[in-house]
């Protein structure tokens, strides 16, 4: 069944076996860990997980026990993405050789802020250049839990950790959270989108598109981590629900590259598109007037 | 030696006639990045891919590190990977080698060895794979072209043995070997095949005590690449040091089967001996320098003088036993190192020979040269002056100076 036609109810996700298995070492109210087993819920049949170092990595693989009920690979911290190019790309030409019985094989690599923001980026960016069919899910607790709460690219602008804390002069990170999804929108792949476990059917449909459509998606899923955030591990859901009404952590997705600007091709909005395309002429021929140059005819 | 099979003379250079051996290895998945003077391989490589003359999916990465992050998740997923790389490159992969030999995965690696930076050095030694000689590797060194396309296709036997299951490089020296055109014996397409055949999977208990095998496999869900803390993670690296034990007996077997098909054998394999029987002074190194020294040699044994030369074909593992009964009559040795240890003492080779002839009773009196840094050109007369030292070094009984550099301005 494809997203449009799987209708995710509270009796599908309850009666589809666990893939992300109970005793692993999360903390309580971790939001990683719930987004982790929805994701898994929406699985749609054979797949090989990989996934970067950090808090659920290591809280699920604890050797000789594990929390996996799929295959399942770690490497290292910047690595999910080229561990899942290296994964496609075997089973892409092991399926043509007939080497493995599976007439397809979804490959999901997670990873959290540090993991895709920081060290991860340049495989990520990479493995979504060549076009492999994979689904990259970057669960954002928006700091470096595993190690202990350090700021990341991730982290939001104001927010106190222990590499960027509120001092007597400087008042915690004072940069801004790196507009992650919208430089993965800018590779122009096949699907991004942003989600947050409180809308668990949004997120759930999303995981399945992000699986669906041929080549890279990726999916930015808003996690809270009460041991960093200092908060109530009963609340985590509740923060994932206030994130998005507060507009903290917009949900949205683009489909096919730029969808985020679709709507502005409706005859309604030509007013909109004519406001954008002044705007970017205009700054352009700032941009030549302050170099010096003239726009050629 | 009989030629057992037909074959084929093919003028290649290093880096050819290793992209041909890859492409005769039925390899599933190629991951690389360019870097001089590996570039030849990933570019020749292409072409086959271009030209569809191999079965193999070609991952052009953006990077050494995620070039062995994928051969390494292939490699787990149950393909059979390929990688090649050089200097920086090399040392970019640092953390994933380690990685994929812990992984147990038979990845093959060439190396066309190169000098690491600063400054900047694009020509052959051997400081970036001696850099990576605790990275839980096999380690191969060619001495020609013809031996680098020999040992690849040796290699993932090697790697892919049950005993073993461990990752494998061969190097080539940058240039003289990866650049050079030389006569290579190729064999033919189905006879590689033959010899290689497909990969064949070790099998693992789960813990519902299930037999299955050891890869990525939907049907068979297994974790790897685990977190494993203080009460397991030494028993895994003590099951790599076995893996490696197994290696030298592997590879002596390999060896020996590849020579009956091919005609074509490098020693036992892990050493090669030349005039070693009778010899009262030796030298040892690695790659294309023992083919100038092989001259040097015939030229003194021809003047009656009692010279041989070992060439450690095979540095990791390290042939301990195989080194100290070649050397059983040596008096004076020579250790050749084409890298530095800095502050240690010596260079590695030396450091590892020193060490494993410190239990043998009588043994020779050692000494070092470092030589070849940056891929400066050592002759055959610097070469023979290692000898003419030795000679010194037998009458004295005494080592002088036992760090020697050998063509360096001082």
């Amino acid at each position: 069944m494809t997203s449009q036609e799987w209708k995710f109810t509270t009796k599908d996700i309850a009666e589809k076996p666990d893939l992300f298995l109970s005793g692993h070492r999360a903390c309580a109210g971790c939001g990683p860990a719930t987004v982790l087993r929805l994701i898994m819920k929406a699985t749609r049949g054979p797949t090989i997980v990989t996934e970067a170092t950090g808090c659920m990595e290591v809280v699920s693989s604890i050797y000789p026990y594990t929390s996996w009920g799929v295959p399942w690979l770690h490497t290292a911290f910047e690595t999910s993405a080229s561990n899942a190019s290296g994964i496609e790309a075997a089973l892409k030409i092991m399926k043509k050789k007939g080497r493995i019985g599976q007439e397809h094989v979804d490959v999901i690599a997670f990873a959290g802020d540090g993991g895709t923001y920081d060290i991860g980026i340049q495989a990520l960016s990479g493995a979504v250049e060549r076009g492999h069919d994979f689904l990259f899910v970057l669960y954002d607790n928006e700091a470096y839990m595993n190690t202990g709460i350090q700021r990341s690219g991730g982290t939001p602008h104001g927010a106190a950790t222990t590499t960027s804390p509120a001092g007597k002069v400087i008042p915690g990170k004072l940069e801004y959270k790196k507009p992650i999804a919208d430089i993965m929108v800018a590779h122009n792949m096949p699907y991004v989108a942003t989600a947050s476990p409180y809308y668990w059917k949004d997120l759930l449909t999303k995981v399945r598109k992000g699986l669906e459509v041929e080549g890279p998606a990726f999916l930015h899923v808003f996690a809270p981590c009460p041991r960093g955030w200092r908060s109530d591990p009963a609340k985590s859901i509740e923060y994932s629900k206030l994130a998005v009404e507060t507009c903290v952590f917009p949900v949205w997705e683009s489909v096919q590259g730029q969808g985020r600007f679709r709507h502005m091709f409706k005859p309604q909005n030509k007013k909109l598109l004519e406001e954008v395309q002044r705007i970017t002429d205009e700054r352009w021929q700032r941009i030549l007037t302050k170099s010096g140059m003239t726009q050629k005819s | 030696m009989q030629i057992v099979t037909k074959q084929k003379t093919m003028a290649l250079a290093g880096d050819q006639a290793v992209a041909y051996a890859v492409k005769q290895s039925d390899v599933d998945v190629v991951a690389a990045y360019p870097i001089t003077p590996q570039t030849i391989i990933v570019e020749k490589f292409s072409e086959y891919v271009a030209n569809g003359e191999v079965e193999t999916e070609f991952v052009c990465v953006e990077s050494e590190h995620s070039a062995m992050a994928a051969s390494l998740a292939a490699s787990a997923t149950g393909a059979r990977a390929f990688t090649a790389t050089a200097s920086a490159g090399l040392a970019l992969m640092h953390e994933m080698l380690f990685v994929t030999s812990g992984c147990r995965a038979p990845v093959v690696m060439a190396v066309a060895n190169r000098a690491l930076s600063a400054p900047l050095n694009i020509h052959g030694d051997h400081s970036d794979s001696m850099a990576q000689r605790d990275s839980g590797w096999i380690q191969m060194y060619a001495e020609n072209a013809q031996e680098a396309y020999d040992s690849i296709i040796q290699a993932f036997r090697i790697a892919e043995n049950s005993n073993v299951l461990l990752p494998v490089m061969v190097g080539l020296d940058g240039f003289t070997l990866s650049h050079t055109l030389e006569n290579v014996e190729t064999l033919l397409d189905e006879d590689v095949k033959a010899f290689i055949g497909t990969r064949k999977f070790s099998n693992v208990l789960t813990h519902e005590g299930k037999s299955v095998p050891f890869k990525l496999d939907p049907t068979n869900p297994m974790t790897m690449g685990p977190i494993a803390l203080q009460n397991y993670y030494f028993e895994f690296k003590r099951q790599q040091e076995e893996a490696m034990k197994n290696a030298l007996e592997v590879i002596e077997q390999i060896n020996g089967e590849y020579s009956k098909m091919s005609g074509r054998s490098y020693g036992n394999g892990l050493v090669e001996t030349y005039y070693l029987e009778d010899a009262e002074i030796a030298a040892i190194c690695l790659g294309s320098t023992a083919g100038t020294m092989k001259t040097v040699v015939d030229a003194l044994r021809q003047e009656g003088i009692k010279a041989g030369l070992l060439r450690l074909r095979t540095f990791r593992p390290l042939p301990f036993e195989a080194i100290r009964s070649a050397l059983s009559n040596v008096k004076a040795l020579a250790v050749m190192d084409k890298s530095m240890s800095f502050g240690g003492n010596g260079g590695p080779v030396f450091q590892e020979v020193r060490s494993l002839l410190y239990d043998t009773d009588n043994h020779p009196n050692i000494v070092n040269y470092i030589y070849g840094l940056g891929g400066r050109d050592t002759s055959p007369t610097e070469l023979r002056s290692i000898y003419e030292e030795l000679q010194n070094i037998l009458q004295a009984k005494h080592v002088e100076k036992p760090i020697q550099y050998l063509g360096l301005r001082e």
